[in-house]
């Protein structure tokens, strides 16, 4: 069932890209992130799993400073990326997101064209120089998002007028558009159905040839299928983190075990 | 409890769905009754603006016509250019008193001419006349010298009293105190209305001509009171507009949420209730006293108004940034967008629609925004000229719409009081276009997404 096959072949997977170290994180006075330590592998797949309200999204959002944009959100620690602190006073938070992209929870496209949900991030960066590169770009994208087939001949229709599953994998590849160095999807397929969910984990698995990615899920499954790392959250703790296939066969914390056979949740 | 609600086996239910029980009853009627109150709280509305409108349109629709009296008038050269050079400065020098004449000399031959029989002399004739009669003919003769000698056709205003008889303001038992005309006048009013000579037509003056002194209420017009205003909403349109959205912007997207923003916030809501005469006394000070700009100008008026639009646009523009979805935001900063980008990018163009409905309602309530202008002069100025160029329009001095309507609404005489309401019209008619293409402009925006 776990595809313990693909592990180990890589040899870029052991390379730290993304360390967290001692970090928490308050929402005013609720301390949502509770010292939490993790090294996360360059071109793998890290699996965030929890009970809901644990604190997945928040530490995500943590990774490229989302959590800035909240008044009362206070990050502690240090977090960095290729060995550099982004908490830094240096870091531009903006520079850091292109270079860290990122999937929301809720579809959000913006209210213009599929086309230009795309091209957005593309233009403000400057990746593309002429019309026909960027066109390049928008297809390369959209077919990597799994959507392509649905959108190509309605690219000038609003992206808020497509489905809901349709409206997060055009989130997708708007994310992936900017060519981050790491992905981070906050449920990317909770509004998916098995067909495009497969597709976009194909996805996510082509990506960590690539990119350093971090997704979070309530599929234990999918965790399973596309992830090499597992890391569990509990009310804010980082309680277990190892080998996907480790953490699903032989959990060493109860709450893990309790919460992967479905007794906590 | 289930085997109660339950039909038993028989198949007889236990309650029938098309009997009402009474709690159903009873919230029905609560219901209608509700629905009953709500129609007459709109009926009692609607009456109230029937009543306005009837009450406006009725009382101000006659400022729109006005009566006028045609005849030949030979422009005598004896008269007019005694050298024959057609020197523009010795026509000047003949003052309206050198005019009268000729209208009265023109006056008589077409009496004669209809075949008019009266009683009156030559010079209780003319008084049917407006006074502005040989002011528009010596105007008429400086701007075509050429024309002297020849014999042309005029159309004279008829005084207001004439005006007011057709208009049946006046009658015959009302003047029996007026010494400004007399019953045998209006008899030969009949006479001339009856050859054709005089009669009530449209009167674009009105809408597009400048006030007059208080002796001529029937030459005075909105238009210049107009211009006044367009100045006047420009400067708002150019001040307020960019000031309140940068503000708004910047209270909304960038700046800290801290006691010193609430304070400021809380004080901007503040200002949207500071009345409006606490503005003018502050134009006054500030603007007249202080940075001596000019009495009774536009700029000086604008800028008052500006103070007073500022916190509406502030406001709305604000409420209008804040309803876009925060997740639009995080789309933006997401895929790598600065907070500028994201703001200008998506925020910007999502607020657009309430933004303008914002600037339109507040210039709308600028526009009829009567009591600061009182401080500043521009209430009691008398706005005879028409401004030449862009600069003269904002500093030389003028009135406003709604100030000439007050102005006009304070003289004694009744033809005045019939022009405010008629200029109650035109400033309703300005409202109501801006109102609407505040509606338009907002659905057009909306729709695109
Ligand atoms: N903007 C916020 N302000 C205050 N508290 C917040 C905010 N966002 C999250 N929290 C709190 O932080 C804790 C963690 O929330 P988080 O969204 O990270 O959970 P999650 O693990 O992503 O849950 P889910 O699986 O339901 O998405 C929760 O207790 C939540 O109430
Ligand atoms: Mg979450």
């Amino acid at each position: 069932m776990y595809d313990i096959a693909k592990m180990g072949t890589d040899v870029d997977q052991n390379t730290t890209k993304i360390s967290a170290r001692n970090v928490q994180v308050y929402y005013g006075d609720t301390h949502a992130i509770k010292d939490v330590n993790v090294e996360i592998g360059a071109r793998s797949v890290t699996a965030f799993i929890g009970p809901s309200g644990c604190g997945k999204s928040t530490f995500l959002r943590c990774i490229n400073r989302m959590n800035d944009t909240i008044d009362v959100c206070r990050v502690d620690g240090d977090i960095l990326i290729d060995g550099e602190d982004i908490y830094d006073k240096r870091v531009d938070p903006v520079q850091l997101r292109a270079k860290v992209g990122m999937v929301f929870q809720k579809p959000n496209p913006f209210p213009k064209s599929i086309y230009d949900n795309i091209a957005y991030g593309p233009r403000i960066h400057g990746l593309a120089k002429n019309k026909a590169d960027l066109d390049e770009i928008v297809e390369k994208s959209l077919r990597r998002g799994a959507i392509w087939n649905e959108v190509k001949d309605r690219l000038h229709a609003p992206g808020t007028g497509l489905s809901g599953g349709q409206q997060q994998r055009l989130c997708i590849a708007r994310a992936i558009a900017t060519e981050p160095e790491v992905l981070l999807m906050d449920e990317p397929c909770s509004a998916l159905d098995p067909i495009a969910t497969a597709q976009v984990e194909e996805l996510i698995d082509e990506l960590r040839n690539q990119f350093s990615v971090v997704i979070v899920t309530h599929s234990m499954q999918q965790a399973a299928r596309v992830s090499q790392k597992t890391a569990f959250f509990h009310l804010g703790n980082l309680v277990e983190y190892g080998d996907t296939s480790q953490i699903f066969t032989n959990p060493q914390d109860e709450r893990t075990e309790s919460y992967i056979t479905g007794r906590i949740g | 409890m289930t085997d109660v609600s339950q039909p038993n086996s028989a198949g007889t239910p236990q309650s029938s769905l098309h009997r009402l029980d009474a709690r159903t009853k009873r919230r029905n009627a609560a219901e209608s009754r509700f629905k009953f109150y709500g129609i007459v709280a709109i009926l009692i509305g609607l009456l109230m603006l029937v009543t306005l409108l009837y009450t406006i349109l009725s009382k101000g629709t006659g400022a729109f016509s006005q009566t006028f009296v045609t005849m030949q008038v030979e422009l005598l050269e004896s008269k007019l250019d005694k050298s024959g050079t057609r020197d523009l400065e010795k026509i000047k020098k003949v003052t309206t008193f050198g005019y009268a004449p000729l209208i009265k000399g023109a006056f008589e031959k077409s009496v004669l001419e209809h075949g008019i029989d009266t009683d009156l002399k030559t010079k209780d004739m003319a008084k049917i006349l407006s006074k502005s009669a040989a002011s528009q003919l010596r105007g008429y003769v400086i701007a075509n010298p050429d024309k002297i000698g020849e014999t042309i056709e005029f159309r004279f205003l008829a005084n207001s009293r004439v005006d007011g008889y057709l208009k049946g303001r006046v009658s015959r038992e009302s003047i029996a105190n007026d010494k400004n005309i007399t019953a045998a006048q209006l008899d030969f009013v009949d006479q001339l209305i009856a050859a054709g000579v005089l009669e009530k037509t449209f009167n674009i003056d009105f809408i597009i001509g400048a006030d007059a002194s208080d002796q001529r209420p029937e030459a005075a017009g909105i238009g210049v009171a107009m211009v006044g205003s367009l100045f006047m909403m420009l400067v708002v349109l150019a001040l307020a507009l960019p000031i309140g959205v940068a503000a708004s912007i910047y209270l909304e997207e960038f700046a800290p949420k801290n006691w010193i923003t609430d304070i400021i916030e809380v004080n901007i809501s503040n200002l949207a209730a500071v009345p409006s005469i606490v503005f003018g006394i502050l134009g006054l000070a500030v603007f007249i006293n202080y940075m001596h700009l000019p009495q009774s100008a536009p700029l000086v008026g604008g800028l008052v108004l500006t103070l007073m639009t500022l916190p509406t646009i502030i406001i709305s523009t604000r409420a209008a940034l804040k309803a876009v979805p925060p997740s639009i935001r995080d789309a933006a900063l997401g895929v790598g967008a600065s907070k500028m980008q994201a703001v200008f990018h998506h925020v910007l163009p999502l607020a657009a629609p309430g933004i303008l409905t914002g600037t339109i309602i507040g210039l709308a309530q600028a526009l009829g925004e009567t009591a600061p202008l009182l401080l500043i002069g521009m209430i009691g100025f008398i706005a005879s000229n028409m401004p030449e160029t862009i600069g003269e329009g904002l500093l030389s001095p003028n009135s406003a719409m709604p100030a000439q309507i007050y102005e006009w609404a304070k003289r004694a005489d009744p033809a005045f009081y019939e022009r405010a309401w008629g200029g109650i019209i035109i400033l309703l008619i300005f409202l109501i276009s801006m109102n609407t293409l505040a509606v338009i402009l907002r659905r057009r925006f909306e729709r695109r997404w």
